[in-house]
């Protein structure tokens, strides 16, 4: 048994006694009536009292346990899996534990942030600790009952248990002595052998609610006075609004104030995550969405133009200018000039990828109510802390009289990283001295990015006359963020290697887009690999294999940010799984491996050819994540994973023209649709204790490499250029 | 402004609006039915997605005035006890991840079981094409509907 110091984080503890959650939700009408809380409880019974053990669970005096999840729920699924690692210390029946979404407080959680694939990561030591402590007050509170040593104690299934005494009593009766214990200073941790609930199939906490329609989502916020915001942006990067003449919107039925206003008022500091293009807007107000909708086509806004209107043509030919001049060198071994200038054979391929927009199906939206001396705010972000602090500053309030409610988020995949529409509902709120739900329409959504970069990249590999990799030479840029990290695979395993990376600068907002780089750069890195492995004469998993070996006896360089035998791992067992080595008539396979987040992914696409069309039957997927939480959401997870990076590769850009995003709405941007995606997905894992880390993003980036290699199996034709069923270059 | 006789969920109501109001906004504004979800507006994403007499139909596309006497359903109609077979066969098969659009592909799968109890997969394809689902969770959705299927 390993033992735990509570040293980390220990402020949650010491809070212990202090009102934990469900303060933080009250004001709220549908989260007040309505909490996961409530409708699980109907089918269990309410206690009749809590005790609060620490910031992370109380416990009610029948053993109904209430844990709180800390982290912003995206569809990533911590709103179940990260309560699953406290239940499974605690030692508590999961069918006695309700969920509830803790509110945002830095005093008691550490990182309230979804993003980075990190929330199971960063979460698992305090997770662990604050059901280990709890289930040690609880024996404690017993041992002290009985009159018997801790150590004679034992727990099962919400029960302390003395086997010599034949004696067994209920967490619930232990409760309230339990929440006066001090806090341990060592606690024992349960070995992986012995999970009961992490590595099960545990079911969505929020699923009778999503299949209900029950009220989750920022977007489903309402409140008494409550008005609904409406913001016009500039229609084109690089505009600002110059004057507006609002007459005929005021005019018109439900509207109560239309106004300009700056979210970011001069000065203020911001955070990274206040990322945005657009400061200065023009907010309508009303009593219904529909009313403010239409009110917003009456404004007559006049715009100046304050900088470069950009547009994708332009963008293409910087790239192409960039990669053909020198750029900053960010790694170099051995000698690769010498090796290329000596190679029997260089190959050199070109990749691109396109702005995408991150697409949430919840638009933007956020609730905030303003007072004189406070603040109320609600709604779906990923990063409340920095929400918080930014507010403050642009309202004029002290950060603590500010409050962050984080809602369910009908998706992130990034874009609520950059919460500057919870910013623009706050101040538009303390303008207008009212509540209100901002909301975005698709098109401002959409037309307001902030966009996954557009990239693109060069890679050589010289090969010697023995067919010999002798060296590897990268060079990429991308708008604002160059794509390449250049101590990823396959540096480390060539001898002579070269990375290059600039930047272009724009006006065009972008930021994190799941799996941010190893998105785009996975697929250009995996087709590339094929391609050499093909020259090579060689079976692309062999191959990827060879320069993993090479990898783990004798690494080259000092610096690679990945585990090659652990890569190695999952190519091995997707090998065996996908039966590799076996051909199948008709179906053309491709393979990609990546390592992005902490986790391993290697992932097999089976197409076939029908009418004369590509078409994916299914996506074979190998993950090393550590231990898996929860089973059947993390093969869920997965599986969206491989949906989404086959549809954006092979459907969807945002291009631009005179700085205006020429998508605006679902019509002309191409998501990933039912018949569109894999008939088949199946997910494995390699079986081991290391530590759990996250599933959110790695699943994506290696399937657009297996993409296209196994596209180029199927049809002769290697593909380069995202979107893939793009007639042409669109970027490229 | 003009009032609109409406039968929703089995329910009489009466709103005043414009007769241009989707069905969409009366339904979250003025009936404080949030189930039904805004994705796009254009009728192109399906996340609005409710049954006009039984048949899937895009709300945030459905004038108020256009409705006259059809029944209205939505999600949060669509049982009384969250037991319709789609509704178990989502939870079965533990279809959701964001979960915003899932009410939306919930009442084009309903829709299309009624109208065809035994869909193929091509069949399903074709109903369920206008739901776009962000996250991914296709095969799921597709596997639900199959269940669904099979225990009526």
């Amino acid at each position: 048994m390993t033992t735990f110091k509570t040293t980390y984080n220990r402020r949650a503890f010491l809070s212990a006694s202090a009102a934990t959650g469900g303060g933080f939700m009250l004001g709220f009408s549908w989260l007040a009536s309505c909490t996961a809380a409530e409708e699980q409880v109907a089918m269990l019974t309410m206690p009749e009292a809590w005790f609060d053990i620490n910031a992370f669970l109380k416990i009610g005096d029948n053993g109904i346990v209430t844990i709180y999840s800390p982290n912003p729920e995206i569809g990533q699924n911590v709103k179940t899996s990260m309560p699953m690692i406290v239940a499974e210390e605690l030692d508590v029946d999961w069918k006695n534990v309700i969920v509830e979404q803790a509110g945002l407080n830095t005093k008691k959680y550490t990182r309230q942030v979804a993003g980075g694939s990190q929330s199971i990561r960063a979460g698992w030591d305090s997770l662990r600790m604050a059901g280990a402590t709890a289930r040690r007050m609880l024996m404690e509170a017993a041992a002290k009952q009985w009159q018997v040593p801790v150590e004679e104690l034992t727990t099962d299934a919400g029960f302390v248990k003395h086997a010599g005494k034949n004696q067994s009593i209920g967490y619930g009766e232990l409760a309230a002595a339990a929440a006066g214990m001090s806090i341990p200073q060592e606690v024992a941790l349960k070995e992986a052998k012995d999970y009961k609930i992490i590595g099960t199939n545990v079911k969505n906490v929020d699923g009778p609610k999503i299949v209900t329609g029950q009220p989750l989502f920022g977007l489903d916020t309402q409140q008494e006075g409550m008005q609904i915001a409406m913001i016009i942006h500039p229609p084109a990067f690089g505009m600002k609004v110059k004057s507006i003449d609002d007459t005929a919107a005021r005019s018109m039925s439900g509207i109560t104030n239309v106004f300009t206003f700056t979210s970011y008022p001069e000065g203020i500091e911001k955070t990274w995550s206040d990322a945005n293009a657009f400061p200065e807007l023009v907010a309508v107000l009303g009593n219904t969405t529909w009313e403010v909708m239409k009110a917003k086509k009456a404004v007559k806004v006049e715009w100046e133009t304050i900088s470069k209107a950009e547009n994708t043509a332009d963008h293409i030919a910087g790239f192409e200018k960039t990669l053909s001049e020198k750029m900053e060198v960010a790694r170099r071994d051995g000698d690769p000039e010498k090796a290329f200038s000596a190679a029997a054979q260089v190959i050199e391929k070109t990749y691109s990828a396109p702005f995408l927009g991150q697409s949430t199906m919840e638009p933007m939206n956020f609730f905030a109510d303003v007072k004189a001396d406070s603040a109320e705010l609600s709604g779906p972000i990923q990063t409340p802390e920095n929400m918080r602090k930014t507010a403050a500053l642009a309202l004029g309030l002290p950060e603590d009289n500010v409050n962050v409610m984080m809602t369910r988020m009908g998706g992130g995949f990034g874009r609520r990283l950059y919460g500057h529409f919870g910013i623009e509902a706050a101040m538009i709120s303390q303008k207008a001295n009212v509540p209100v739900k901002l909301v975005y329409s698709r098109e401002d959504d959409m037309t307001q990015g902030t966009y996954r970069p557009a990239y693109m990249v060069t890679y050589r590999a010289a090969l010697d006359e023995n067919k010999n990799l002798t060296a590897i030479h990268i060079k990429g840029t991308g708008i604002r963020e160059s794509p390449v990290f250049e101590n990823r695979f396959p540096a480390g395993a060539v001898d002579n290697y070269l990375v290059e990376k600039t930047q272009l600068d724009s006006n065009i907002s972008t930021g994190a887009w799941r799996a941010p780089r190893s998105n785009f750069i996975a697929g250009a890195e995996q087709s590339f690999l094929d391609e050499v492995a093909e020259a090579m004469g060689k079976d692309p998993i062999d191959f990827r294999l060879e320069l993993f070996d090479r990898a783990i006896k004798n690494p080259v360089g000092e610096k690679n940010d990945y585990e090659a035998d652990r890569y190695a791992g999952v190519l091995k067992l997707i090998k065996e799984k996908a039966a590799w080595d076996k051909e199948t008539p008709g179906v053309h396979r491709g393979v990609a491996a990546y390592y992005c987040h902490n986790s391993y992914v290697a992932q097999i696409v089976d197409l076939v050819m029908e009418a004369g069309q590509p078409v994916v039957k299914k996506v074979w997927g190998a993950v090393d994540c550590g231990i898996v939480i929860n089973r059947d959401a993390a093969c869920n997870i997965m599986e969206g994973g491989a949906v989404d990076g086959i549809g954006h590769a092979l459907f969807s850009a945002i291009t631009f023209k005179d700085g205006k995003p020429e998508q605006e709405n679902f019509n002309n941007y191409r998501l990933i649709r039912h018949g569109e995606a894999p008939a088949e997905i199946e997910t494995f894992f390699v079986e081991n204790e290391v530590h759990p880390t996250g599933l959110g993003e790695p699943g994506l980036p290696p399937v657009v490499g297996a993409l296209a290699n196994a596209w180029y199996k199927a049809t002769g034709e290697r593909k380069y250029h995202q979107p893939f069923m793009a007639e042409q270059k669109v970027l490229g | 402004m003009a009032n609109f006789d409406l039968l929703v969920n089995k329910q009489k109501h009466q709103v005043d609006v414009d007769p241009d109001t989707p069905i969409l906004w009366v339904l979250r504004d003025h009936l404080n039915l949030v189930g039904t979800k805004y994705g796009c507006g254009i009728a192109q994403c399906g996340a609005c997605t409710i049954h006009l007499d039984g048949v899937a139909a895009r709300s945030c596309s459905v004038p108020v005035s256009s409705v006259g006497g059809k029944a209205i359903t939505t999600i949060e109609g669509l049982s009384a006890k969250a037991d319709h077979p789609v509704q178990k066969a989502w939870i079965e098969h533990d279809v959701p991840q964001c979960g915003y659009c899932q009410a939306g592909q919930i009442m084009s799968a309903s829709a299309l079981l009624k109208a065809n109890p035994n869909p193929s997969d091509e069949d399903i394809d074709v109903a369920m094409h206008g739901n776009i689902c962000r996250c991914g969770t296709y095969v799921r959705i597709k596997a639900a509907i199959k269940t669904a299927a099979m225990s009526k």
